[in-house]
């Protein structure tokens, strides 16, 4: 499954902001921005960090190309989206770095490799540049908050397994499957939920849809 | 009942194959398991109460997931088969003896859902499944993986257990003298032929795996070619080291060599791709002990070398049968 082009009228906000979340979810659905799913989550409070700068990244981003897409040359739009992702990820950053300097001293590499994520400029490419400003703004929203959510899950299930703690604050002694504190445990963190929203995608789709979409599952 | 029966036809069609053999998958597993009985029984002979522990905690482990495994993907229960036995024990003798019981139950659980089940089960995994259980261990629990060594039949003294390090631990950490004051001088290579050395629970004696290999190669369930090319590589590869009787002799490369590497799911079919693949892991096993992080590297050349193996497929097919006057 590549990104869904949408071409024609875009649907409600809600819809939107759930397809964001679930049917499009970038990390579990779309496979996007593996590399810093990975590597930023092995704790929550990481994972959440990150996962609220790409938030406001991707909104403001899909925001700006919404509005200035008329004068936006299309042989020229992949570096000018780069140059506006770029603009609003120097300004998340510098925010980061003023406000919560103990977290950012950890990811503060990734924030700044924002600019290069995949899902925000596979975003802009595939909606914003072809939408109008409401609905562009509550597919950033989704698409953000789906983003945010999975970093979220797999801090979660990594930090549990991976050093027994919960945001920091210890529940059992020691570390107890110290491998998924690891890149490759985080690679079958996320391999194992990407197979739970599989899993609750067909249960859901049971009875209504055909077997063509549900047996699929995930393809890249 | 009905008058008589219909009278028989003369020939009776089916698709092929016709060729039928008594040997079964189940048959060629607990064949291995049998083979292996010798050096695991010598391990816990050496080791103690422990190594009992680890190895019932392992297959315990190991059948367990299989049988769960089995009954969420709704297929029937293979635990019989005795592959998840097999993988789970072939686990528990790549294990240092003083691993808490309940690490090598974590492994044993791991090795079948992520090294097997998850691929669809026995024949379609790509790696060997006990490697990844030891190679999830050695992750996970990198204390206990490393330090779980003990002096063998030190539980003979009434001793809970004496740890110390391997032969290849001391080599890395010290020189070549202190490994062999550890085996007991140069004539150790006798103790490393029995097995009286601090080691994995089931690689420690050589004599009793060969033993197991013998029965194997007799019952034609496995073939030279791979073994023989572990011992190539790792002979060549070390053979500049000064201490290549000390590699070839100690670490767990006759288990690997006879037990891993003659794997039918995880090696090459053909044997010049056999041959290939032992040769690559003899190599890579070297290179991992005298140029690596760990002080033994056969897991991880066996993983490597496991990831090859689809390639050494495509590159060594088996020729087409050539007969006599056939056109070619």
């Amino acid at each position: 499954m590549s990104t869904v082009i949408h071409p024609g009228p875009a649907p409600g906000a809600r819809q939107l902001i759930l397809n964001g979340i679930f049917a499009e979810n970038p990390v579990f659905r779309l496979a996007l921005s593996l590399c810093p799913a990975v590597a930023v989550t092995t704790t929550v409070l990481n994972g959440l960090l990150l996962g609220v700068a790409v938030l406001f990244v991707q909104v403001l981003s899909s925001v700006t190309v919404t509005l200035a897409k008329r004068l936006i040359h299309p042989r020229v739009r992949i570096p000018v989206y780069t140059v506006i992702i770029a603009v609003w990820v120097s300004a998340i950053d510098m925010s980061l770095a003023a406000f919560a300097p103990a977290l950012y001293a950890q990811v503060g590499l990734y924030v700044k490799l924002i600019v290069a994520f995949a899902i925000i400029i596979s975003r802009l490419e595939v909606f914003a540049s072809r939408q109008p400003l409401v609905p562009t703004f509550f597919d950033g929203l989704g698409m953000g908050l789906g983003f945010l959510l999975a970093l979220l899950m797999i801090g979660a299930f990594r930090e549990l397994l991976g050093s027994g703690s919960f945001a920091g604050i210890p529940l059992v002694p020691g570390k107890p499957l110290l491998f998924f504190a690891l890149p490759a445990g985080g690679f079958f963190s996320i391999a194992l939920l990407m197979a739970l929203f599989n899993w609750i995608e067909r249960r859901n789709q049971g009875g209504r849809a055909g077997p063509a979409k549900s047996a699929g599952g995930h393809g890249v | 009942m009905s008058g008589t029966p219909a009278p028989r036809p003369p020939f009776v069609v089916t698709p092929g194959p016709h060729l039928r053999t008594s040997e079964s998958t189940a048959g060629i597993m607990w064949w291995v398991n049998a083979a292996l009985l010798p050096t695991t029984a010598w391990g816990v002979w050496v080791f103690g109460p422990p190594a009992l522990e680890v190895i019932l905690g392992a297959v315990a482990g190991a059948v367990g997931a299989e049988a769960l495994a089995n009954r969420l993907m709704k297929q029937r229960l293979t635990v019989k088969n005795g592959s998840a036995v097999c993988t789970g024990l072939l686990l528990a003798l790549t294990l240092p003896p003083l691993v808490p019981w309940w690490a090598a139950l974590i492994g044993g659980v791991f090795a079948i859902l992520f090294g097997k089940m998850i691929f669809g089960g026995l024949g379609y995994n790509l790696f060997n499944p006990a490697m990844i259980g030891r190679a999830f261990m050695m992750a996970s629990f990198p204390v206990a993986m490393t330090i779980g060594w003990s002096i063998p039949r030190a539980w003979y003294s009434r001793l809970e257990a004496i740890t110390t390090a391997t032969p290849l631990g001391v080599m890395r950490e010290h020189d070549l003298q202190a490994a062999l004051h550890l085996i007991g001088g140069p004539e150790g290579w006798f103790r490393l032929l029995i097995g009286l050395r601090p080691g994995s629970i089931g690689e420690v004696s050589v004599v009793l795996i060969l033993l197991g290999a013998l029965v194997l190669l007799a019952r034609g369930i496995i073939r030279l070619y791979a073994p023989l090319g572990v011992f190539f590589g790792l002979a060549l590869m070390t053979s500049f080291s000064g201490a290549a009787w000390l590699h070839m002799l100690s670490g767990g490369v006759w288990l690997a060599a006879f037990f891993m590497a003659t794997d039918y799911v995880t090696a090459p079919v053909t044997r010049p791709g056999q041959l290939v693949f032992g040769v690559l892991i003899g190599l890579l096993t070297g290179l991992i002990r005298m140029w690596g992080g760990y002080p033994e590297g056969i897991c991880f050349a066996i993983l490597i070398a496991n990831a090859m193996v689809p390639a050494l497929d495509l590159w060594f097919r088996p020729g087409r049968v050539q007969t006599a006057g056939a056109p070619s």
